[in-house]
């Protein structure tokens, strides 16, 4: 599938430690900026029963789903720890130091 | 064979490198000419921040003095602004009219300055902070000692700070980000560095979101969202960089951000070159000089002739320029998985230092206090040498320990000796705690905190405390028996709870750093806990971290399984109305709820709310004068009640009526968990009080107070805590209760286990018979109030605030 880059956001639309969430053609994004400054995309929906993951509590490079705890690493998207499971990644780029771009497969 | 014509455009640090790395491989092989905008020969640009703060002169920090041009032979036009090149014609003309034709090309034009585009941007008195002339402004404002303000908490920005501060101006630093330099600088870091700037007099306003710059035609000061407004004389804007790529693009080279290179420094014309901060390589673009003399000994070497020379992107690393604050940042230190971190904190001293591993290899580092190493650890991340498991012991401590052989930390602590300090902050040596461990049959910390204090106050030497027990008494001392709060300390709740207060502990990067934490900023289970302890405690002064609330918190809804939402609205000691009853139901029909359900507690839910809906949901609710019921929270949630005497042929009192009142005087208060009340109106206990958190039964002679009940994961009845003859009495009791409960729980601990844990007679003791100690405890939950009771529904529905909680981006397909 072709895929392109999309300009979704200012870097300052994302609170620190925060998220939100894109929705195009259909699918779910969450967007997540780090204490570090660091901008992740992943599909919104946890791997063990469909939580919204935009909506946990965001430390380190992870978030920890609001329904049942998992905890999703945001470069990977694979669950931390024990549990088993991962969401797709979408390379994201910062242009002109506040354009949030994500990458997406576009129909 | 004939010189070639090679023009330069700018006279930046790069290309002076560059120039530098070609003369001394092929000196005749062209004839060189350099256009500057700047009316200067090349400088030392990084050395502006001492010229501004008195340190150094222009002349110390000059590169290439008039000499070096005429002993090479380049002809420099000093502020002439190249405007134009001609391709085709391979010349390039200056905005005097001067042309210049040109076998090869560099272009070096830098970067310029980000300027926020906020109402009054263009006043007199608005600075950047890039060359020279603007260093010789500030100086000239600088000498009527007035205000200055700078915005951007980044490196610029402190570096230009301090310079002004150092000048005698009085200086406010805004900076968007709630903590500083947060590009290069993990919270903890960002704190400390804060901490130091205060200190030598500079303010700082941290989540400052300017909104505009006052002033008729010159400043005179700056607005922010939130309403305050600084005086300044000065506005140094420091909020970022971008590349100038303007020429390029105008003359038609492939271009990004910035002007696109291969790895010879070549643009999509192989006869131009461009290097500096105007560049992007591979999607990246630069901001320090280590990069770009990279860059410019690759371009000085192709130019001379050399093929196989390569730029590769490298790691950079960043320390600030302003005397006596030391601080380091290198590589990637964002954490993930399969990334480790190895963090060191000296409170005392004031130093922290963290690295990041990834596969057994050294990645990023921070550090703060205590550089020294800062190169010794750049160079490990830069040569991506593996790291043994020895060797990662001790790799904090830096180049003296590297390949040292790793102290067991039970042998040390077995090696020292008896008059050794273990506690500094009580001055206990270690044989003292060993002699009252053997002496009183100490078996756990807290009986070797009770009999020698050490331990007890900063709590920084509990480990080697630990240490001694379990050496004094080996597999008898179980050590998991304290616990930490999660895996980021092995501090207890109460230990934290404790230190929050003792130390006058007031952000979350303050605890962490003061506390020694050993993540660098939590996780989702301490920093709930640690937001809670510091509301409670600082509820005049602390601002609220959103971002360390569980969602149902942050939106102030309960999150249902598919996503939506449900909503709550409070129905006082569970009494409605018809228009209530009205209100609800157009909600449910306008906004298509699908389910509405009476709840255990005595009011209404309605389940599956759309989140971008909440806003409207709430408005309409909060017209019909409804508030949020707090369902979602740690915090007060339901007082159920009876008919009691108002209508209950066995009603002794007003138990509807001392249930709302107490909702009314309770509600908005967080808590370490949720709390539940009950009143009824007589034994019958219709309103189940005696399973509450809180409960009341009313009786002829007047009110028992209950508490400590359960019904939910564990069932148990309530203790009576007192009785009291008047309903005034009874909400004194109550709210002191709840306030002693607010100020001792741990987090997430119901009322019945912290009775448990404190004992029955503690709350007895504290609220019904030191009567003193009740009014403080009233007094204090009443100042906590004045804040907490704003309906968090109201500001979200018709002050937008957190909007962007409920708002979905929908970019244009
Ligand atoms: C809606 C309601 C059930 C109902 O349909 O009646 C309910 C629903 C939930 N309860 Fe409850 N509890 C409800 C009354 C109760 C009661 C009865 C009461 O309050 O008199 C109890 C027993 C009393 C008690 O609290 O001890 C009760 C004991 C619990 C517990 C166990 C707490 C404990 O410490 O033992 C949990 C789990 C927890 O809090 O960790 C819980 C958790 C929940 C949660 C929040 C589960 C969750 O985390 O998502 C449910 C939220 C649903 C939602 O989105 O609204 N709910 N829950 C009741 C809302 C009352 C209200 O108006 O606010
Ligand atoms: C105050 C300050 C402190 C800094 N501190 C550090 C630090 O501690 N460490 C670090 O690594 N980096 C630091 N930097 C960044 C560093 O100075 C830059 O990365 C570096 O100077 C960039 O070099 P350059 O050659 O790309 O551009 P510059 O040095 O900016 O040179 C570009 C030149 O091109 C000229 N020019 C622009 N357009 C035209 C045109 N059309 N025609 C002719 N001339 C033109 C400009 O006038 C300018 O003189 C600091 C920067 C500043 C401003
Ligand atoms: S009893 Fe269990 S299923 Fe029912 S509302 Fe409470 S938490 Fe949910
Ligand atoms: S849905 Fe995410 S942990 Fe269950």
């Amino acid at each position: 599938m072709p895929s392109r880059w999309i300009d979704i956001c200012d870097l300052t639309d994302i609170p620190v430690r925060g998220s939100r969430v894109v929705r195009f053609q259909g699918a779910e994004i969450g967007v997540f900026r780090t204490a570090s400054g660091d901008v992740h995309a992943i599909d919104n929906r946890c791997p063990h029963k469909r939580g919204p993951l935009s909506e946990g509590i965001v430390h380190d490079g992870a978030v920890t789903c609001p329904l049942h705890n998992m905890i999703i690493d945001l470069k990977s998207g694979m669950a931390r720890g024990a549990d088993e499971g991962c969401v797709a990644v979408y390379p994201v780029e910062i242009r002109d130091g506040e354009r949030v771009h994500i990458k997406l497969s576009a129909a | 064979m004939s010189r070639q014509k090679l023009v330069v455009i700018g006279n930046g640090m790069a290309p002076g490198r560059a120039l530098e790395e070609l003369f001394e491989r092929a000196p005749d092989a062209y004839d060189v000419t350099i256009f500057n905008a700047e009316p200067r020969v090349n400088y030392n640009r990084i050395m502006l921040s001492p010229v501004l703060s008195g340190e150094k002169q222009f002349e110390e920090i000059v590169i290439h003095g008039d000499g070096w041009y005429v002993d090479h032979g380049v002809t420099l036009y000093k502020g002439h602004k190249v405007t134009e090149i001609d391709r085709e014609a391979k010349t390039v003309t200056s905005e005097h009219g001067e042309v210049a034709p040109y076998d090869k090309l560099i272009i070096a034009t830098g970067s310029v300055p980000f300027i926020i585009p906020v109402p009054g941007h263009k006043l007199a008195g608005v600075l950047t902070y890039r060359d020279l002339d603007d260093v010789d402004a500030m100086l000239l404002a600088a000498k009527s000692k007035g205000k200055a303000v700078v915005i951007g908490g980044g490196l610029l920005g402190l570096e230009a700070a301090a310079g002004l501060k150092a000048q005698g101006m009085d200086v406010t630093v805004l900076h968007l980000m709630p903590t500083l330099m947060e590009r290069q600088l993990d919270e903890s870091a960002g704190y400390l560095l804060e901490k130091a700037i205060r200190a030598r007099g500079i303010e700082v306003i941290t989540r400052a979101n300017t909104k505009e710059i006052l002033g008729d035609d010159k400043v005179t000061g700056v607005l922010l969202e939130d309403g305050t407004k600084l005086p300044a004389d000065i506005v140094v804007m420091a909020v970022g960089i971008r590349p100038n790529g303007e020429l390029g693009k105008q003359a038609g080279l492939d271009c990004a951000r910035g002007i696109l290179v291969n790895a010879q420094l070549q643009t999509s014309d192989p006869d131009i070159y461009s290097v500096g901060e105007c560049v992007e390589f591979e999607s990246n673009t630069y901001g320090l000089v280590a990069p770009l003399y990279d860059m410019a000994s690759v371009c000085g070497r192709h130019l001379a002739g050399e093929t196989d020379c390569a730029f590769i992107h490298p790691q950079t690393s960043t320390k600030l320029k302003v005397t006596g604050v030391d601080l380091f940042s290198a590589g990637d230190f964002a954490e993930g998985d399969a990334r480790e971190d190895i963090v060191f904190r000296d409170a005392s001293r004031g130093v922290y230092k963290r690295l990041v591993l990834e596969d057994n290899r050294l990645i990023g580092a921070v550090m703060y206090g205590d550089t020294a190493d800062g190169a010794y650890f750049f160079n490990l991340i830069k040569s991506g040498e593996a790291i043994d498991a020895d060797a990662r012991d001790t790799l904090i401590f830096g180049q003296a320990y590297a390949g040292g052989a790793p102290l067991d930390p039970m042998a040390a602590v077995a090696a020292l000796p008896d008059d050794a300090e273990i506690c500094g902050c009580n001055g206990v040596s270690k044989g003292k705690i060993c002699g009252a461990i053997a002496n009183q049959n100490l078996t756990d910390l807290d009986g070797v905190r009770a009999h020698t204090k050490a331990s007890s106050s900063c709590g920084t030497c509990t480990g080697l405390v630990e240490q001694l027990l379990a050496l004094q008494l080996g597999d008898a001392f179980d050590a998991s028996a304290p616990k930490g709060m999660c895996s980021c300390t092995d501090l207890g709740h109460g230990d934290v709870r404790r230190l929050i207060k003792a130390k006058e502990l007031k952000t979350i990067p303050a605890v962490m750093q003061e506390l020694q934490w050993k993540t660098s900023c939590g996780c989702a289970k301490c920093r709930p806990a640690l937001n809670y302890y510091l509301l409670c405690d600082w509820p005049t002064e602390y601002v609220d971290d959103q971002q360390s609330r569980f969602i149902n918190e942050r939106v102030h809804a309960n999150i249902q399984k598919d996503g939506t939402y449900s909503v709550v609205p409070r129905m006082w000691g569970g009494m409605t109305s018809a228009k209530e009853l009205r209100a609800i139901a157009d909600v449910v029909d306008k906004f298509s709820i699908p389910s509405v359900k009476c709840t255990g507690g005595q009011r209404i839910d309605m389940l599956g709310v759309k989140k971008e809906d909440l806003p409207a949901v709430w408005a309409d609710l909060n017209a019909a004068g409804m508030v949020s019921g707090h369902a979602y929270g740690k915090a007060l949630r339901t007082v159920k009640t009876c008919v009691g005497s108002d209508w209950c042929r066995f009603g002794t009192q007003d138990s509807t009526g001392l249930g709302m009142r107490l909702e009314r005087h309770l509600w908005g208060s967080w808590t370490p968990a949720k709390v539940k009340l009950a009143v009824s109106g007589c034994p019958r206990n219709c309103a189940e009080a005696t399973c509450k958190d809180i409960g009341v039964i009313c009786v002829d002679s007047g009110y028992e107070v209950h508490f400590a009940g359960a019904a939910g994961l564990d069932i148990k009845g309530t203790e009576i805590l007192t009785k009291v003859a008047t309903e005034d009495e009874a909400m004194e009791v109550i709210t002191a209760l709840l306030q002693l409960y607010r100020e001792e729980g741990y987090y997430l601990e119901r009322i019945y286990k912290w009775a448990n844990r404190v004992g029955l007679d503690h709350a007895h003791k504290k609220v019904v018979e030191d009567l003193d100690n009740r009014r403080a405890l009233l007094a204090r939950f009443d100042v906590s109030q004045r804040d907490a009771q704003n309906d968090p529904w109201a500001a979200r529905a018709t002050d937008g605030a957190e909007a962007h909680e409920f708002r979905v981006l929908e970019p244009a397909s």
